[in-house]
């Protein structure tokens, strides 16, 4: 009773938004969709949500199917669209209840539901949304979008744009609703959230590279990843992209991750060869990966 | 003055009305340095850069840009820097060579010097088979990459860049900064606004922006060790919480 | 019920927070009726005349004497040469000259015919025609005086369009039209504004995946305008009888409705606007040149669909506007009631019913 999506294919024009996805979350699921602006992301919400129609494919999202009980769909899931999407002159009250009123309902009857979020943002209540900093407004979205007590709950990109501490209450709040029993598909772009999810997709052109736990997922990476540091970074890159043995070169943070194409490396050789390329204070040292490790091995 | 140093900010302020936007802030960057400018959203670091560009009169202090000094060169500011932000970077309904000779135009770069800066960077980025497609039609990362350039064809001294990776996959963001590097190496400034930590992690040295004052400044490797954190992310959310 | 009555309430709280389009709404009205009422005018005042006069019998006497005495008119010269025409004219000195022909009285007497020739100064169209036709009309009033007296009618005189306006008041021709461009640009240009507004902010998204249905939105969406066009169609409607004393000669009440009709007919198309465009500035463009030229340029408001060619005649048929405007001058001026006006309100009913189906039928209940 979570989402299934079999083989779903879309395309806009002559742009494939997305190619022949297929994954199911299962109740009760926080499942991560991970991949940068344009993957597909958006589109794969729309569907699921009933507001686009796939070219090919069925998908269910708490056992309806998107396009026949597109109705019995809209009643059961919450929805938190990529962009602000409150009415920013009304104030945070205003926006709670016209909400509520519209899916039938009343602030006081689902009030449990949103409490340890709502009471975040009531000293404010009688404050325009539009007024609202980033972090605030995107608790508001929260609570209009868990008012009438869906089953499934969409949000696309709820942290783009908000500051790190708002992003890490509202992962907090997140695994807070799962255990109320809500299903969550939320996406992102930073490859740094996808590990506070059970599962992940990674996504890009449309496509699926991979899916399982993130833990699964950084334990899949085939090569060991070494942390290269040097005085001067970019003739660091530019050195180890010119080494025979290079598999691939990433700048990460004050590191470079280098990994290699034999199995078996020395570090003293690759230290040898940076420095009779002019560069100073070269430090090794092998460290494990992270999601987007992977995630740039699988789209390279 | 210190040749070395391109941008020095002495006590810095900004008040609209009664709300100080940006309370005394005092830093130095060095020549082809990557200053990561940090802060959340309403910090002050908008307000902060629109000074240091030329286009926001501070209310008191010091602040000298590429040499000039922000109360009365600010024009002199402006021939000196690029800026880049991912709001606005080119026009999408022009295509990459006319957005090059559009913004070399500006810049008051000859048209010999315009064709010759076009070819190097279309070859550079490979964008070889595009040259004569609509900007708008191009990926994301392309754009932004092409963006970054553009504002690098007059040789500023200095580069500002607004929130420059937001949202690109990871690959082109590296290959982003590859290019920052690669401009920082032959001695431009670069002066990153973002409030997107791991990507303070690219800088060379970070300040952070807390409510109108700097809270922190160091590389992201001491602040780390300072706050006893693991990332970028952790030192900030641990200098929010106060 | 109760999702559609907060979906009202909503609309609401948009429009009261909105200062500026509160203020379009009822400034707009006020602002349009006295600029039309006083400043853009076509009556004249004090035009300086020359006569021409070959007879100078008693009833040219008389004539130029009634001329003379109308506040319109100001007598300046009297010339006694064909050739002096051009000249008066070339120094600019007058804008008109009166033309009598000779043995004046004779002729109307015996032939019961007699002729002046009203010669203007072109230079100025629009001036040029109201003088001519202020002095017919004043040549017209003449007549009947004479024929009053003379039991025996000399003349029959086809009555013009002044006699509803007798005292060729312009604002009355433009309340009319004001009050059809008024209605138009509120109900059509602010609901479809207020559709793509939601679809900007993405609002739209969460109004779709909610169980509200396609037409709970667009009756939400709509009620709140009709409501405020019929009070804009009041303040327009006592503007005029208050400010310009413009007599309204027919019912209010089927003023009224007929109102209410054309709101929904603009209102329809608001919506029909509104499925087209995605974001705000293109529905006003659209607004503005779908809808407000051809009511400005086509319904009659302003230039005489009789004088149109005729291809713009025919495409002057589509417009709303167009038998809005005979519908309310009938009412406001004329005093005619619903069975003279049937056909028209049958036209504008068939065009609402149109509109509204459509754009019920192309309101998407999804993104694309």
């Amino acid at each position: 009773m979570g989402i299934t999506i079999s083989n779903i294919s879309k395309s806009y024009k002559n742009v494939k938004a997305l190619q022949d996805i297929s994954f199911d979350v299962k109740p009760g699921e926080l499942f991560g969709l991970i991949g940068p602006d344009g993957a597909g992301k958006t589109t794969l919400f729309r569907i699921l949500t009933t507001l686009l129609i796939a070219n090919e494919g069925t998908a269910t999202v708490v056992g309806f199917d998107v396009v026949a009980d597109y109705k019995k769909i809209r009643n059961s899931v919450g929805y938190m669209p990529g962009k602000f999407s409150l009415y920013q002159d009304l104030t945070v009250e205003e926006n709670l209840s016209f909400f509520a009123t519209i899916f039938g309902t009343t602030i006081e009857e689902n009030y449990d539901l949103i409490k340890d979020i709502y009471v975040q943002i009531e000293p404010f209540k009688d404050r325009r949304a539009g007024k609202l900093s980033g972090g605030m407004k995107q608790k508001l979205a929260l609570c209009c979008a868990l008012i009438h007590k869906p089953k499934v709950l969409f949000l696309d990109e709820p942290t783009t744009g908000v500051d790190p501490v708002s992003r890490k209450e509202f992962w907090d709040m997140l695994k807070r609703l799962q255990q109320k029993d809500i299903t969550i598909l939320v996406s992102t772009p930073y490859m740094d959230e996808a590990a506070l999810c059970d599962r992940i997709a990674l996504i890009q052109h449309g496509k699926i590279l991979e899916i399982d736990t993130p833990q699964a997922i950084v334990k899949h990476y085939p090569k060991q990843i070494y942390n290269v540091r040097a005085n001067n970074m970019y003739q660091l890159i530019t050195s180890l992209n010119k080494y025979e043995h290079h598999h691939s070169v990433y700048p990460f943070g004050e590191f470079v991750h280098y990994t290699d194409n034999r199995a078996d490396i020395n570090p003293n050789d690759l230290i040898l060869y940076l420095e009779s390329n002019n560069l100073l204070d070269v430090e090794i040292a092998k460290t494990v990966a992270t999601i987007e490790d992977t995630f740039m091995e699988l789209a390279k | 003055m210190n040749n070395n140093k391109v941008i020095q900010v002495e006590g810095l302020t900004k008040m609209f009305g009664d709300f100080t936007a940006v309370n005394a802030i005092t830093f130095d960057v060095k020549k082809g340095e990557i200053f990561g400018f940090l802060g959340a959203n309403g910090a002050g670091k908008t307000t902060a850069m629109k000074m240091l560009i030329g286009i926001s009169n501070p209310t008191s202090g010091k602040a000298k840009v590429a040499g000039f000094d922000v109360f009365t060169h600010a024009e002199d500011i402006k021939k000196n820097i690029g800026y880049m932000s991912q709001k606005f970077a080119l026009y999408d309904d022009l295509t990459v060579k006319e957005n090059i000779t559009f913004f070399g135009g500006i810049y008051g770069l000859s048209r010999k010097r315009i064709k010759e800066k076009s070819t190097v960077l279309i070859e550079e980025l490979g964008l070889e088979k595009v040259a004569n497609k609509l900007v708008g039609s191009l990926p994301l990362g392309w754009k932004q990459k092409l963006s970054f350039s553009v504002s690098l064809l007059h040789d500023p001294k200095i580069v500002f860049l607004d929130e420059p990776t937001g949202g690109v996959d990871p690959i082109t963001r590296r290959q982003f900064w590859e290019m920052i590097y690669k401009a920082a190496d032959q001695g431009t400034t670069v002066f990153v606004t973002t409030h997107y930590m791991d990507e303070a992690e690219y800088c060379d040295r970070v300040s952070i922006m807390v409510d109108g004052k700097i809270e922190a400044l160091d590389t992201p490797k001491k602040l780390k060790e300072q706050f006893n954190a693991e990332t970028m992310n952790n030192v900030f959310l641990k200098l929010a919480r106060g | 019920m109760k999702r559609f009555i907060g979906f009202i309430k909503k609309e609401f709280y948009h429009i009261f927070r909105d200062r500026r389009s509160l203020f379009i709404l009822f400034g707009m009205p006020i602002a349009q009726i006295l600029l039309f009422g006083f400043a853009i005018t076509n009556e004249i005042n004090n035009v300086d005349i020359a006569i021409l006069d070959h007879s100078k019998d008693a009833t040219t006497k008389e004539i130029i004497n009634k001329i003379a005495s109308s506040k319109y008119f100001s007598t300046k010269q009297i010339i006694n040469r064909e050739e002096d025409i051009a000249s008066v004219f070339k120094k600019g000195q007058v804008k008109a000259v009166l033309n009598f022909e000779k043995d004046f009285s004779k002729n109307l007497i015996k032939e019961n015919k007699a002729t002046i020739q009203i010669i203007t100064d072109a230079t100025d169209p629009n001036t040029a025609n109201t003088i001519s036709n202020y002095v017919n009309a004043i040549l017209q009033k003449y007549q009947k005086e004479l024929n009053k007296d003379i039991t025996m009618v000399y003349q029959i005189v086809p009555e013009t369009r002044m006699v509803y306006n007798p005292e060729l008041k312009s604002v009355y021709m433009f309340v009319p039209g004001v009050m059809t461009i008024i209605l138009m640009l509120v109900s059509a240009m602010m609901t479809s504004i207020s559709i793509t507004r939601e679809k900007e902010l993405g609002t739209m998204e969460i109004l779709l995946v909610s169980p509200l249905k396609p037409i709970q939105v667009i009756i939400g969406k709509v009620f709140p305008y009709i409501f405020l066009s019929i009070i804009n169609a009041a303040i327009i409607v006592m503007l005029s009888i208050f400010i310009f004393k413009m007599p309204v000669q027919g019912s209010l009440f089927l003023l009224g409705l007929e109102s209410i009709l054309f709101i929904i007919s603009a209102l329809a198309l608001g919506i029909l606007i509104s499925t087209i465009s995605a974001t705000q500035q293109t529905a006003m463009m659209i607004s503005l040149m779908a809808l407000m030229l051809p009511v400005i340029l086509l319904s009659g408001f302003i230039f005489p669909i009789s004088s149109m060619p005729l291809p713009l005649q025919v495409i002057s048929n589509i417009i709303p506007a167009k038998w809005f405007i005979i519908i309310i001058k009938g009412i406001m001026l004329k005093d005619v009631g619903l069975q003279f006006i049937w056909k028209e309100t049958l036209i504008l009913l068939g065009m609402t019913v149109f509109f509204m189906t459509l754009s019920v039928k192309k309101y998407k209940i999804r993104l694309e």
